[in-house]
């Protein structure tokens, strides 16, 4: 098995409830050989326990005891398997919209988002709302899985329908690369095997698309960022004088010989370094965890961030940010919170919101902007200190905050730059 | 110029995990690292050598010493110790047991893998620790896919699943209260075969169990276990000497064999991932319920 040349590829589920997002993972973990015979064993056997008909494959990926008595996915759930060719991880998130926050969650990382739909019902709300999603969150790679095809007689008509009707809804959306894939996640056509029931797709089957779908580009290699996580000083007599910057590379690529700007100091240097456990490296690139050890002594700590001189990040205390609210008590205006972003933290005000977000409609609400979990929101955020940063379409990593309630140090909301 | 700027997907998972540990030494005050013996922590702590090379690892080692480990497990930790100038802790759940703080089972099945909890939640008051790094996965467990990088645990070091933070993009929020800590799990997203193929990888060495060996074992429940004086047999289970290996290296009470004639980490590679069954299928602990290793995370296990 060539497993030194395989990738990893981040992917998230949505749908609605009972649109069979779990008999999807059951199926593509049961169809790629990675369900082990004493997990199956053991479904089986709760599966018997409850009095259900079969096996209720949705049982191996619900596996909290409170999950299992009211029959719903709580919390996200995370589901590996690979083929020779990538490793995938699944982040399986609930559909049910009291928990938007956890698909909001599972989207945060994800290179693919597969967004279920039911054959016999085409797009709905449901529907709508994972993929505005999905492209807030600017997830690179939407497969809309057209489900339950084997209840719709496999009818060309039936798919082109629902795919026509999805891409003018797309329109209004932010999405780069969409692709359609007609399946029966029950039956398993066209998740690993090209089902004979679709003589009329002419497309690859779901795992032909997870195994081929391009995300080398998913990752910033043109701004060079690299935020400063942890000062590494041995003081020992081998490494007396070591100062390395130990962090990981949020963009762009960094070089040995590079000018290179500190922030918030502004002191100009060159990058003498890049070191790591198995030697000197000669470039670095995202996601790479390594140490930068600079030419010149300048005192960077935790929160500081090293760019290329020419290629610098906003640097400010004012803030546009959409939000994804997760609390239940609602956004206080005016109220203050701490704010996380890549390894800074600060504190910041709520100065204004713009407007509340129906993601339904996409209608904005600028009357009504009281914002409760799982509302979306655009806001104006002051902070304590200035932060450096791109807007979240440049760079997933350094364009992201979330904010902390300073009382319950609960994470209250996962926040998009503009 | 050639534009490859990939990592293999082992590669990003290091990066994954050196980057969740330099997180824990920048947002804890006094953070520890749980050492099993077992290659899960070994991966754990070779990962945290790489993370803060060229020094120390800035935590100490904390051992739940079960009185019931394998002879070459101890050998091998000490061996560790010794060779990356870690500090190590030893909790010890024979001393917890003599003193009477804990009562041990009693019976056929007796184990001290309950009894670990309550060591591991004195140990950490004891030495007043803020976060325990583990070396947990997801792929082990039903319970355990649910668990977040940085696993948030009330003073009395319960996990509350349905009150858990979300985590998002590479943001952890170890923000707490007094007498709260963290559970951090920094290999979250490997699996058992990435764990092995990593190691085989970058060469690093494993205790003997892992490897086949003549053992003197006996059946139970379609499990072998080690034929040792801490477990008590019923007449009609006979020990016999046979080849095995181990998957998972806990305390010997609960931890089942495998037959195999696996004798290098290559060997091992090609095993698993024909293997039909999970590497916890030979762990006695989680077959108690169905909820084992749920019920025993929300009293404070790890």
């Amino acid at each position: 098995m060539d497993y030194k040349h395989s990738e990893l590829l981040r992917f998230t589920t949505a749908g609605n409830v009972d649109d069979g997002k779990s008999t999807l993972i059951g199926r593509l973990l049961y169809d790629s050989k990675s369900i082990f015979e004493d997990q199956l064993e053991a479904v089986q056997k709760a599966s018997e326990r409850r009095g259900e008909e079969g096996v209720n494959l949705a049982l191996l990926t619900d596996g909290l005891k409170a999950e299992r008595e009211q029959g719903i996915t709580i919390d996200v759930a995370y589901r590996y398997f690979s083929t020779p060719k990538r490793k995938f991880i699944i982040a399986d998130t609930p559909g049910h919209t009291q928990y938007t926050r956890n698909m909001v969650t599972g989207a945060s990382t994800a290179n693919v988002a597969l967004i279920l739909v039911d054959a016999r019902t085409g797009i709905v709300e449901q529907t709508r709302r994972h993929a505005f999603i999905a492209s807030l969150l600017q997830i690179p790679h939407l497969v809309i899985c057209i489900n339950k095809m084997d209840l719709v007689d496999f009818s060309e008509e039936v798919y082109t329908t629902i795919k026509e009707e999805f891409e003018k809804f797309s329109y209004k959306l932010d999405v780069k690369d969409v692709s359609f894939i007609p399946i029966s996640a029950l039956k398993g056509d066209n998740i690993v095997t090209r089902s004979e029931n679709t003589p009329w797709y002419g497309g690859g089957t779901l795992l032909y698309t997870l195994e081929n779908v391009h995300i080398g580009s998913d990752h910033n290699f043109i701004d060079a960022r690299f935020p400063v996580q942890f000062v590494i000083r041995p003081n020992n007599d081998e490494f007396h004088d070591y100062r390395g910057y130990a962090g990981r590379v949020a963009g762009g690529i960094l070089k040995k010989g590079d000018e290179v700007t500190l922030l918030p100091s502004g002191f100009t240097t060159k990058i003498a370094k890049i070191d790591s456990h198995g030697g000197e490296l000669a470039e670095a690139f995202p996601p790479m965890s390594v140490t930068v050890l600079l030419e010149d002594d300048y005192d960077l700590s935790r929160g500081d961030m090293i760019v290329r001189t020419h290629n610098q990040p906003n640097v400010s205390q004012d803030l546009e940010v959409m939000i994804c609210w997760f609390n239940e008590r609602p956004l206080q205006l005016n109220g203050k919170y701490a704010i996380l972003h890549t390894t800074q933290e600060a504190r910041c005000i709520v100065k204004d919101i713009r407007y509340r977000l129906d993601i339904n409609t996409l209608h904005r609400d600028v009357d009504d902007t009281t914002i409760r979990m799982n509302d979306i929101a655009r806001v104006v955020l002051r902070t304590t200190k200035p932060l450096f940063f791109d807007s979240y379409r440049r760079n997933r990593i350094t364009g992201s905050i979330i904010l902390v309630d300073e009382h319950t140090n609960e994470t209250v909301a996962a926040g998009m730059i503009i | 110029m050639d534009f490859n700027y990939n990592l293999n997907h082992l590669k990003e998972l290091e990066a994954e995990s050196m980057f969740v540990l330099r997180e824990v030494a920048a947002q804890f005050e006094n953070p520890v690292l749980l050492f099993s013996g077992g290659k899960d922590s070994i991966l754990v702590t070779y990962l945290a050598m790489k993370a803060f090379y060229p020094a120390r690892i800035p935590f100490p080692l904390l051992h739940i010493d079960t009185g019931h480990n394998f002879q070459e497990t101890l050998d091998y930790r000490d061996e560790l110790v010794e060779r990356t100038g870690a500090r190590l802790i030893v909790g010890s759940v024979q001393e917890a047991i003599d003193q009477g703080r804990v009562v041990e089972e009693k019976g056929l099945n007796a184990s001290r893998n309950f009894l670990q909890t309550a060591v591991l939640l004195e140990s950490m008051e004891k030495g007043k620790y803020d976060a325990a790094i583990g070396g947990a996965r997801r792929d082990e467990e039903k319970a355990r896919a649910k668990e977040r990088f940085f696993s948030h645990r009330d003073e009395f070091g319960q996990w509350d699943p349905k009150n858990q933070r979300p985590e998002l993009w590479n943001l952890f929020n170890g923000k707490k209260n007094i007498g709260e800590h963290f559970r951090i799990f920094p290999i979250s997203n490997w699996t058992e075969l990435d764990v092995w193929q990593y190691l085989s990888m970058e060469g690093v060495n494993l205790p003997s169990l892992y490897f086949a060996h003549q053992r003197e074992v006996f059946e139970r429940d379609g499990m072998l276990l080690a034929a040792s004086e801490v477990i008590q047999r019923r007449p009609t289970e006979i020990p016999f000497e046979t080849t095995v290996r181990f998957r998972t290296i806990g305390d010997i009470t609960c931890t089942g064999a495998v037959k195999s004639t696996a004798g290098t980490i290559d060997d091992v590679i090609d095993e698993i991932a024909a293997s039909r069954v999970t590497e916890r299928g030979t762990r006695a602990d989680d077959k108690r319920s169905e909820t084992a290793m749920e019920d025993r995370k929300k009293q404070g296990y790890f």
